[in-house]
């Protein structure tokens, strides 16, 4: 590059830091202020407060926001976990085989991802009251597997799709049964792809709010987004965005920490070296 | 160690293609065998049946007597390397080595393993690099690795895949030589896939020439050079390749586009059934400058003729001439076909000559040429036919390099003991 091309670069990435990074600085803000400081209007807390973390965590909120936070974390993981390995066996499977119906199924999982979560909701609703499944785990996490499971399962057929199939013939001849061929070459190459999916799926599944909202009723199974609408101020007639800023944070976190955690999974071009090039 | 035979075998697509079709071969014990071809004959497919990563239609294949059309590749106990080496990227060089011996569970203790896989890397001189990642080694050096993959346990067979297509020219020479090598200390029977025919003519006891999934010729490399079955074997071994001139038979003279050649003693009587449209097949070694030739015994086993050289190339040890001529529309389509099938577009109308690399003669000028008519094939432009081969020349040319492999092996053995 040349350096008129990397000053054209470092422009852009820039402007899209700050595009993108102000209104999470903003909230970061808001959650310091104290209530009078979030009337003023001011960017800035005149004085840093805990206050709105403190009632989160131990205040009035504190019954609200835990057991939403309990819930949301739990909801996601095994939504999550479950996610993966189904998209897993599923994308290995269009990957590599040849069988009837096999565009039917890709085909079928984009058409569920395309369908818009509200106009599924009221209808959940209804069922989930008849069969029991209304404002429970369960009944959150059957509808996340329909947002996460179609992109899962298109991401990882095409990273799949990349692995070079000689590897897992050379293990076969090698003497691996299919499975051994799987788990010892196939596994370990497409485990970026895997953590890839995992990340999406888990922002999918932690991020949803229409079915949060749509399914629950109590904190048995209300996740956070859901929650923080019905955090309330100290007076009817006070604002409760210090709190909801607070608790916006603070499920960010998670989300930060994944990918930071993970970012050289997602990155790494484990499959370098295979083969020629 | 095993034979492998293979007994009709027939691969048929779902739309009904056959890619493989009616293949019979044998592979004696310890013999290295070469399938040839150009792109698509079905070489590379032949292979996998063998290995079981493709199912056999019909027939059989058989590895030392017994059936294993149904087995799984992990039950054929063969090894094979494959074209882009399919190295396990997230293993270090040695456990790359070790990988078929630590999948047989419990049959190789660590220390045997250990044994096995040093003893591989020295063989193929990777010791320096066992710790390595395949990922940063040279293209010569992943080649290797997968070759001690192959040999680190004691398979049946080899089967390679066109192991030296991604690596440079002379890589692939000094590779070629060592793979050769290695067959022959191990003796260990060997099916080898290229579609290069240096490396077929080099590396093989035998060679099985393919073209569209049906086997045209499986003979020495010195046969299938000396003694073709057809055109397309003619055409396909040899580099430059053998020319062919169509000629059209007036009694004892061949009429072609670059003058009258008398048939040769060899092919009397064998034109009979034939046409009077023929192909002639002479290969560029066979011609040379008529000044060269004249008053040595040599000129009385051809003819002479005048032709004008478009242009000449010097390659340092030798040099060619070439003549254009006159295609003949009524073998032009034939012949068309033909280059097809060789991976070309169409056959040119030129003659190939070697000449002497001292030779003046210089593009543009007319001169005198002499061919070896002892040496021309007569092929039947319909069939392809070769309708002058002499079968018993060509099986003896087999048969001595059967036994010159057999003593070869021998002294091998004996050098080891």
């Amino acid at each position: 590059m040349t350096t008129k091309q990397k000053l054209g670069w470092a422009i852009a990435i820039v402007i899209v830091m700050i595009w993108s990074l102000f209104p999470v600085f903003s909230i970061l803000m808001n959650s310091f202020k104290s209530n009078a400081d979030l009337q003023s209007g001011g960017f800035l807390p005149s004085a840093f407060t805990w206050a709105n973390y403190e009632m989160i965590f131990t205040g009035s909120a504190r019954d609200l926001f835990l057991p939403a936070l309990r819930n949301s974390i739990g909801i996601s993981v095994i939504a999550t976990a479950l996610a993966v390995v189904l998209a897993t066996l599923c994308a290995y499977a269009i990957a590599r085989l040849d069988f009837r119906g096999k565009r039917i199924i890709l085909v079928t999982a984009l058409a569920v991802s395309m369908f818009p979560v509200v106009s599924i909701v009221t209808p959940l609703f209804n069922v989930w009251r008849q069969i029991g499944l209304y404002d429970t785990w369960l009944g959150l996490i059957l509808p996340y597997l329909s947002l996460t499971l179609p992109i899962s399962i298109w991401t990882l057929a095409a990273f799949f799709q990349q692995i070079p199939w000689d590897l897992e013939r050379a293990a076969q001849v090698d003497g691996a049964t299919s499975f051994q061929a799987f788990r010892k070459v196939i596994v370990p190459l497409a485990a970026p792809g895997v953590f890839t999916t995992a990340i999406i799926a888990f922002f999918i599944a932690w991020n949803d709010f229409v079915f949060g909202i749509g399914l629950t009723s109590t904190d048995a199974a209300r996740p956070v987004p859901a929650a923080l609408a019905f955090f309330t101020g100290a007076s009817m007639f006070e604002d409760p965005a210090g709190a909801i800023s607070a608790a916006a944070i603070v499920v960010t976190i998670p989300v930060i920490i994944l990918v930071l955690a993970f970012q050289r999974q997602i990155v790494a071009g484990l499959t370098q070296g295979a083969v020629k090039g | 160690m095993a034979s492998i035979t293979m007994n009709n075998l027939v691969k048929k697509y779902d739309d009904g293609f056959p890619a493989v079709n009616d293949v019979s071969i044998d592979v004696a014990d310890g013999e290295f065998l070469i399938l040839v071809g150009p792109s698509g004959c079905g070489k590379s497919t032949l292979l996998r049946m063998v290995v079981g990563l493709e199912d056999i239609t019909s027939g059989d294949l058989l590895i030392d007597g017994e059936r294993v059309n149904e087995k799984e590749p992990r039950q054929r106990n063969l090894s094979m390397v494959f074209q882009n080496y399919a190295l396990y990227p997230f293993l270090t060089v040695y456990e790359n080595i070790a990988f078929p011996l630590r999948l047989a569970k419990g049959k190789f203790s660590e220390k045997e393993i250990d044994e096995k896989v040093r003893h591989a890397s020295e063989l193929l001189d990777l010791d320096d690099h066992l710790e390595r990642k395949p990922g940063n080694l040279s293209g010569g050096q992943r080649q290797r690795v997968a070759m001690g993959r192959a040999i680190v346990r004691d398979a049946e067979a080899f089967l390679f895949d066109e192991p030296l297509s991604n690596l440079d020219a002379k890589l692939r020479g000094q590779m070629r030589t060592e793979i050769a090598q290695l067959q022959r200390r191990l003796g260990i029977t060997s099916l080898y896939v290229t579609h290069d025919q240096t490396e077929a003519m080099t590396l093989g006891d035998r060679v099985a020439v393919l073209k569209k999934g049906r086997l045209q010729q499986i003979a020495s490399p010195r046969e299938l050079y000396e003694q073709p079955v057809n055109l397309f074997v003619a055409g396909f071994i040899g580099a430059p390749s053998m020319n062919f001139l169509p000629a059209r038979r007036d009694g004892d003279i061949f009429h072609t586009p670059i003058g009258d050649i008398p048939v040769p003693e060899h092919a009397k009587g064998k034109l009979d059934q034939a046409g009077e449209l023929l192909v002639l097949g002479i290969r560029p070694e066979h011609f040379a400058d008529a000044k060269d030739v004249q008053d040595t015994p040599w000129a009385a086993r051809g003819t002479t003729f005048e032709a004008e050289l478009t242009h000449t190339e010097w390659l340092g040890n030798q040099q060619y001439g070439y003549v254009r001529y006159e295609q003949d529309q009524d073998v032009k389509a034939k012949l068309d076909e033909l280059a097809k099938d060789l991976d070309a577009d169409e056959m040119p109308a030129q003659v190939v000559v070697e000449l002497d690399a001292a030779s003046r003669i210089r593009g543009g000028s007319t001169t005198s040429l002499w061919v070896n008519t002892q040496k021309m094939h007569v092929f039947d432009p319909e069939s392809g036919t070769n309708l002058t081969r002499d079968e018993e020349a060509g099986a003896e040319l087999t048969r001595e390099a059967n036994e010159e492999r057999k003593a070869e092996i021998k002294r091998l053995h004996d050098q080891n003991l």
